[in-house]
């Protein structure tokens, strides 16, 4: 892109060259800061088509800073977790258009429907992160997968830490 | 010819992979009833022409009760034999079912049956279905409640059915099943969980929770026409259905103000929901009590969760257990004067049954990660999803404790059984 450019430049400035020397062989070539607009546009007619780009160059944040991990038995976003808070609600705002689905989760101990309930909380302390920063509800869902999706198998501490957890799913 | 024997050897195989499957099915049964009344089942006369051997699914019926005593009868008595009342009582027999089976033309069966008392030297009840093959052992499950009803006095749950969910490799299926496991038919299959199924009222539909769209949402399964509808979908989370009595209603939990509420929606899924409960944090798994007037329900407003009740228009809750710091999924008698829960203590989720006037409470269960109990309709008896080696298996138990069946198969997770209504 940026080389293109560059031969538009030098294409752009050779022609405007070539144009003032046939006219005036005094006049010194003028080169201002702006050749491509050396073709004259018509301002503010009814005809004028504005370009807007509604998808700025901004790719969703890694998976990697798409999960909140909880504590046994606790609702709390970890201070450890602030960039990820940070990272997702900027993108959201950059991204008016773009709508997150938070999906809490628990651990495997407990029964299903109650583990829904608990998981939602989890889900519901993220939404409010990322409110916080701005995030305007319309974009936010936050929903529960209770102990039914988990992320890793075991029965063990080590599986159970990694499931109690909330994903931001674009 | 080559060609032929590899056939015939795959279809052995198939034949003999199916009977393994069956076999992997197993049903165990411990503990005895305290009052087994000896009954004598025949041989069904003629029985060898059905698919089915109705007189083994009476038997297995019966003593799986821990209500019987079988008593064998060594040669097949068809209804019209003539009994020989004192040489039944001298054998300890206190009843006799005969029966016979006839083919029809058109490939349905006439099941006749009688009971005889022995005692009392006179018949006491009988009578004959005529069914498709698919129906025969319903035709048989029926003479089971028939016997136990007649010998009991109370109702019997083996014509009635269950739902249960399975995961199969990396498939989730709602199964329907007669109340022995039995005649399986897969409802829905799907690649996300389905939990929280609970019948209607009047057997034809389920109410379930499922994953499919990436959060939950409640759907109705129309069970006959197979089909599945949206009842609940708000923004948010959608789960825990339970109908009301009538079947017009479901009470769900729902989280639209952040935390999850009970709410009240038409079962058809038409309407805004009425909110039913308020609280700061959790209230979750609504079960209408069977005059349809209260609700139960599980509550964090003190702490660990336990269980409540409500008036089904709302109102000051009251709780309803006090041991136990945590105290999840409660069930209501069909006689309203019983609850069943998942209470958590010492670190194992087992089931117990607490007495509503008394607030006597009886352990029911000695797993460690039981959930999903459901009354059987007659309320005798308690379903249950037990965990064994981290697959979880589907049991039974009576509601004084004394029979225990465990239902297990190898391949399969089970989870989240729920006991059907009784059906005509």
């Amino acid at each position: 892109m940026r080389q293109y450019s560059a031969i538009a430049l030098a294409v752009s400035s050779a022609m405007l060259f070539a144009a003032c020397s046939s006219t005036k062989l005094d006049d010194k070539p003028k080169i201002d800061d702006k050749p491509v607009q050396t073709a004259p546009v018509q301002q503010g007619d009814a005809r004028t088509v504005t370009p807007i780009n509604t998808t700025p160059d901004v790719s969703a944040p890694a998976d990697a800073s798409r999960s909140v991990y909880f504590d046994f038995d606790s609702y709390v976003v970890k201070d450890e977790y602030a960039p990820v808070i940070q990272t997702n609600s900027k993108f959201l705002s950059v991204k008016k258009g773009q709508k997150v689905l938070i999906q809490g989760n628990t651990d495997e101990r407990g029964t299903a429907e109650y583990n829904l309930a608990l998981g939602q909380k989890r889900a519901e302390a993220v939404r409010k992160s990322l409110a916080a920063m701005g995030v305007p509800d319309s974009q936010m869902e936050a929903v529960s997968l209770g102990k039914d999706k988990p992320k890793a198998q075991g029965h063990d501490e080590s599986a159970w830490a990694q499931n109690r957890r909330a994903d931001l799913v674009y | 010819m080559t060609k032929h024997f590899i056939r015939f050897a795959a279809l052995l195989w198939l034949a003999c992979a199916s009977v393994l499957a069956q076999a992997q099915l197993r049903i165990t049964t411990e503990g005895v009833g305290s009052k087994r009344i000896p009954v004598a089942i025949a041989d069904f006369a003629d029985e060898s022409q059905s698919p089915e051997q109705i007189s083994a699914i009476i038997k297995a019926d019966l003593s799986r009760s821990g209500y019987f005593t079988i008593i064998d009868t060594n040669s097949p008595m068809s209804e019209n034999s003539v009994v020989n009342y004192p040489d039944w009582k001298t054998r300890g027999a206190f009843a006799l079912a005969p029966g016979s089976v006839q083919k029809l033309a058109d490939g349905r069966f006439v099941i006749r049956y009688r009971l005889f008392d022995i005692n009392k030297g006179q018949q006491i009840s009988g009578f004959s279905e005529t069914v498709y093959p698919d129906r025969l052992r319903l035709a048989a499950h029926k003479i089971a409640d028939d016997i136990y009803e007649k010998l009991t006095g109370a109702p019997g749950d083996f014509s009635t059915r269950i739902a249960y969910v399975t995961k199969e490799g990396r498939t989730y299926k709602l199964v329907v099943a007669d109340a022995d496991g039995m005649g399986r038919i897969d409802a829905m299959n799907s690649s996300e969980p389905i939990i929280s199924p609970t019948w209607s009222p009047d057997g034809t539909h389920i109410a379930c929770v499922s994953y499919e769209r990436r959060k939950p949402i409640v759907y109705v399964v129309d069970l006959v026409r197979g089909e599945h509808h949206e009842v609940a979908n708000f923004k948010g989370s959608n789960s825990a259905p339970a109908w009301s009595p009538d079947g017009s209603k479901l009470a769900v939990a729902l989280s639209l103000t952040g935390n999850t509420q009970i709410y009240v929606i038409n079962a058809n899924g038409g309407g805004a929901p009425v909110k039913l409960t308020s609280s700061a944090d959790i209230d979750t798994e609504p079960r209408f009590s069977p005059d349809g007037q209260s609700i139960y329900f599980t509550s964090n407003r003190g702490g660990g969760p336990q269980i409540y009740r409500v008036g089904v228009n709302g109102g000051s809750a009251q709780r309803v257990t006090f041991s136990g710091d945590f105290n999840t999924s409660p069930r209501i008698s069909p006689d309203g004067k019983s609850l069943v829960y998942v209470s958590r203590r010492g670190g194992q989720f087992q089931i117990y049954l607490l007495d509503l006037a008394t607030n006597q409470e009886l352990r029911l269960s000695n797993g460690s990660m039981d959930e999903a109990p459901s009354f059987s309709p007659s309320g005798r008896y308690i379903l249950y999803a037990s965990e064994l080696g981290h697959r979880n298996s589907l049991a039974v138990v009576s509601v004084d404790g004394s029979v225990k069946q465990q239902l297990l198969n190898q391949a399969v997770d089970y989870s989240e059984p729920t006991w059907g209504p009784f059906m005509k």
